[in-house]
């Protein structure tokens, strides 16, 4: 299990180097000037000094060393466009913003997903489980700025009862949330009826049911267990998701987040800006499936078992 | 051991009076799995709306007698009417003439990016499980890198490299790490198969190499693909809508559907309208090709051949 581990790790570190150059020589390879989009006409000199504050005067590959050598210490340059606020604070400052939003959608989508799929599964063919199904159809093919729009016009439109948008009191997350907790209950609602149903045809729910259990035994001690282990496996494709939609909801809803800054970052052409949130993101992802992957090993028997073998 | 003369060896109780002829034409494949699709409802209706919306998105443009890049400013932001049968954005455009002009590039991107990185993932995932061993690992660690990173942040990352503007660059942009997932997939499928049992059998009964890859390992590799890339389509479109919308999709004045919800968007409060009309499409098709893709699935899966 060590030796599985350190493998992991190893793999890690060489796909992070590998995301950190790809992105690098992509951003380095943008058409036009980086100091370009300022749309101020200096006099050569500042240009001259700008070029050397950002490096740009070096050759690429010196530039790439700077580059790598910041990164290692968490250093991710300075933004183009705002001189003076470097791309880790600005990182630090906007995440957590992120984080409590799309954290409280996940937890909040999760459960509910969760729920939805046990009694699709349990009602199966019947009304709940076309219902269920509805939802999670609806949920996978609305466009996230649709949803968000329509929930909008409904509750703050229409009835007023929420903020339209904005920043700052806790009735500000209630519509974001709302609308990115919608992906997560629709893949959760799908995922878990299949896998419910699955567990549902095994032979130990069989022998359960044959020496007498009550069935609320038999679902909650050996079904919803079983049916819940490979819905570990998708919470990291659905963090993502999360923070993905986060582009578009944090800014139809000006939260000033992460996401909304990446958008901005990308229309202002703020290469510094963009490159390193890509960078960020890519090691959040990153991170975040080993340790997903890590933890269903810790609760799957089965996989670590096979990885021992 | 005594020899048995040649004239004992012969056929004599037997005739040959029909009882092995099949009386019904033989069903292939496709045409079984083409059965099954029509006796799923909601696949042959999903089928039925895909089929109307491209006939739609075809001649649809004519139908209402305006071009979509026509500004008119006498009847800016106007609801449905008789006139303009879904109404006029904000320069006056007619909704009717767009929508169907935005599909075409919608469905454009998502058929077209879906089948080149099907494409694209079935040669790498094929050579990848053709050839195993280290070709395979050093392979397969390339597409891990590739797809650890989340999708959309490649794309957004490769348009602004790109500097898309047009459809192409879109497409390019999208496809670049888009097979990652088909070639995956189709590796998994052909590793699975050469250990089945069919392929021992035909190997056994001495059927040449090729025509094992060519009669049992690709139609039965076929069938997942096509389902993939059915559930791969509404990705490409959603992929675009999202790029266009935060402005980095298809600029104006072409359009597809993800551009014009944008632009509506802005207004959406006074005028609803202009919204529904292009995320009621984009809805609409993602929900054809899922449902289709789901029924295709069922059709097309050997295993629940009876």
């Amino acid at each position: 299990m060590l030796k599985y581990v350190l493998k992991r790790i190893g793999y890690m570190i060489v796909t992070l180097f590998a995301v950190a150059t790809i992105t690098f020589f992509l951003m380095r390879s943008i058409p036009g000037d980086p100091l370009a989009s300022m749309a101020r006409t200096l006099p050569e000199q500042t240009k001259a000094n700008f070029y050397a504050k950002y490096g740009l005067d070096q050759p690429l590959f010196t530039q790439y060393l700077m580059y790598m050598k910041g990164l290692v210490q968490l250093d991710l340059g300075e933004s183009i466009l705002y001189p003076g606020r470097s791309v880790s604070g600005e990182i630090a400052r906007t995440s957590p913003i992120s984080g409590s939003v799309g954290g409280t959608a996940l937890i909040i989508g999760t459960l509910i997903g969760v729920c939805l799929g046990i009694v699709a599964a349990l009602k199966k063919n019947r009304w709940p489980d076309y219902i269920v199904m509805f939802i999670a159809i609806l949920g996978a093919t609305i466009p996230v700025f649709v949803l968000a729009s329509l929930m909008q016009y409904i509750f703050a439109v229409k009835l007023g009862v929420t903020p339209a948008s904005g920043w700052g009191k806790p009735e500000h997350m209630i519509l974001p949330v709302i609308v990115m907790s919608f992906s997560s209950i629709a893949t959760y609602a799908r995922y878990i009826k299949s896998s419910m149903l699955d567990t549902l045809n095994q032979d130990y729910v069989l022998t359960a049911r044959a020496k007498g259990l009550s069935e609320k035994k038999v679902i909650f001690r050996h079904v919803l267990r079983n049916s819940l282990l490979p819905a570990v496996t998708i919470f990291s494709s659905s963090v993502v998701g999360v923070f993905t939609g986060a582009f578009v909801t944090e800014r139809m809803f000006s939260i000033p987040g992460i996401g909304y800054y990446y958008i901005t970052s990308i229309n202002n052409h703020d290469y510094t800006m963009v490159m390193g949130t890509t960078v960020f993101y890519a090691v959040l992802f990153i991170v975040m499936q080993f340790v997903v992957d890590f933890v269903y090993m810790v609760i799957d028997p089965r996989i670590r078992v096979a990885s021992d073998k | 051991m005594q020899s048995i003369p040649k004239e004992k060896l012969q056929i004599i109780g037997i005739e040959d009076n029909g009882v092995e002829a099949t009386s019904r034409p033989r069903v292939g494949y496709f045409q079984d799995a083409w059965r099954r699709l029509r006796q799923n409802k909601i696949a042959t209706l999903a089928l039925f709306l895909l089929l109307v919306i491209v006939v739609m998105v075809i001649i649809g443009p004519k139908l209402s007698g305006y071009a979509f890049e026509e500004v008119d400013k006498t009847v800016i932001n106007q609801g449905p009417s008789a006139k303009h049968w879904f109404g006029t954005d904000k320069l006056g455009r007619d909704i009717f003439a767009r929508v169907w002009v935005s599909g075409r590039v919608s469905l454009t991107i998502g058929v077209l990016g879906a089948f080149i990185s099907a494409v694209l993932g079935c040669i790498y995932g094929g050579v990848a499980a053709y050839f195993g061993g280290i070709v395979d690992t050093i392979m397969m660690r390339i597409v891990e890198i590739m797809i650890s990173v989340p999708y959309l942040i490649v794309v957004i990352v490769l348009s602004l490299v790109f500097d898309s503007k047009g459809m192409f660059t879109l497409i390019l942009a999208m496809t670049i790490t888009g097979w990652c997932g088909m070639a995956r997939m189709v590796r998994a499928q052909m590793l699975s198969l050469k250990n089945e049992e069919f392929i021992l059998a035909a190997q056994a009964l001495g059927v040449k190499p090729w025509k094992i890859i060519v009669r049992h390992m690709i139609p039965n590799t076929l069938s997942t693909v096509i389902v993939s890339i059915t559930f791969d389509i509404p990705g490409y479109i959603f992929s675009e809508a999202f790029l266009s919308y935060i402005g980095l999709g298809i600029q104006p004045p072409n359009t597809s559907w993800g551009a014009m919800a944008s632009a509506a968007q802005a207004q959406f409060t006074f005028y609803p309208y202009q919204l529904f009309f292009p995320a009621f499409m984009i809805a609409l098709t993602m929900l054809c090709f899922t449902l289709l893709g789901d029924g295709l699935r069922d059709a097309l899966d050997p295993k629940l051949r009876k």
